[in-house]
């Protein structure tokens, strides 16, 4: 046990709220909300409070493998102004306590939701925590400027995770939700990395600004603006979708790609001189974006329970 | 350093067993939960307990 003494030699005592912050309590809000709404448009209803605690679920090993990100990339963590304050490189919390913090929710949450749920749900869930942390974060991470595009993958499956919380599998409409997390993901990280490239650059993080510099990244955000946008409206077309979605999708996409334009059209000297306006605009716009679509098929849900939605 | 009562390590340390309570208390309240949940789910069930029940048994034709 450690006695006063240990901490008046500079380790600081952690208090209950550093351990939540160990979970990213950010990104486990949009891993809640996309996941309850791929469990609540699926075909198959769900008991509410077992959706309600399938759903916590999933959020638990979300915020476990933001835990086990932390515990390994606390050295470029310490080096970045972004994630300077973070529990492990402020002192705060040793990293083995946040290791040993990551894996024992990792196991209590595959744990529980395959019993809350279904086995495969649960298992899918251990998958993505395994994807996460292994594939984006140890392997990919710090070794290809591709380390977004396909760790990406990590934070479009909780959408399909409901999905399978409600059904037992996979099916076309929760791939759909699955492509738009997915091809949402670079243009919304890189947009971030054109304002903070300082950040990235010091950390050694191989992210598209500093390998292929900010005229490629820009040409980037475009593309996968293009690509994004007939999948998202495809997913009007399926089970899932209708009129009301295609619309809230239409205009989306447009304001969507007419934003990455404006960000293309633009010098870094322009850029610079306004203080990355247009950017930091895109990236609150795509977070905008994303919580508007899976709003919109949770509307459709609704409608098609009064018997009014689908085409 | 002197131990004082309300000596701020005492008072984070609280925090975080306070906190820990709580998110342990919620862990037992949502397990009850969804047992309760499942069981209803699975309808009323009746299963073998050593004495024979008329309730369970199909009903014989009459002759």
């Amino acid at each position: 046990m450690a006695d006063i003494g240990t901490f008046a030699r500079g380790q600081q005592d952690a208090g209950f709220g550093d351990y939540v912050a160990l979970l990213k309590p950010r990104v486990m809000s949009l891993v809640v909300f996309t996941a309850l709404v791929g469990l609540l448009v699926a075909p198959v209803p769900v008991h509410p409070f077992v959706a309600f605690a399938a759903v916590l679920f999933i959020a638990l090993g979300g915020g476990a493998s933001g835990a086990l990100n932390m515990w390994y990339d606390a050295d470029i963590d310490a080096l970045m102004r972004r994630t300077r304050g973070r529990p492990i490189p402020a002192g705060r919390v040793a990293a083995g306590e946040a290791l040993g913090l990551g894996l024992g929710l990792s196991g209590l949450s595959v744990m529980m939701l395959s019993l809350a749920g279904n086995l495969f749900a649960g298992l899918f869930l251990g998958f993505t925590i395994f994807f996460y942390v292994v594939v984006y974060t140890v392997w990919l991470k710090r070794r290809t400027p591709q380390n977004i595009v396909i760790g990406g993958a990590a934070g479009a499956f909780p959408p399909m995770i409901g999905w399978a919380v409600a059904t037992g599998g996979i099916g076309l409409e929760s791939l759909a939700m699955f492509a738009i997390v997915f091809l949402w993901t670079p243009p919304h990280f890189w947009s971030l990395a054109l304002f903070m490239k300082e950040d990235y650059s010091n950390a050694g993080v191989p992210m598209l600004t500093v390998t292929h510099g900010r005229p490629a990244t820009r040409r980037h955000i475009l593309a996968y603006a293009l690509l994004l946008a007939p999948v998202a409206l495809a997913t009007a077309f399926t089970a899932i979708g209708g009129p009301v979605y295609f619309v809230v999708s239409l205009t989306l996409n447009l304001a969507f790609i007419t934003a990455a334009l404006r960000i293309l059209r633009r010098s870094e000297a322009s850029a610079e001189a306004d203080g990355y306006r247009a950017e930091k605009r895109f990236f609150r716009f795509s977070l905008l974006y994303l919580f508007a679509h899976f709003t919109a098929l949770l509307a459709e849900a609704a409608l098609r329970s009064l018997q009014l939605g689908g085409w | 350093m002197a131990i004082a009562r309300d000596h701020d390590l005492h008072r984070r340390r609280f925090g975080r067993n306070l906190g820990l309570g709580l998110v342990l208390a919620g862990f037992v309240v949502l397990v009850f939960g969804l047992t309760v949940a499942k069981v209803q789910r699975g309808g009323l069930l009746e299963g073998y307990d050593y004495q024979p029940r008329s309730s369970l048994l199909t009903p014989e034709p009459a002759q």
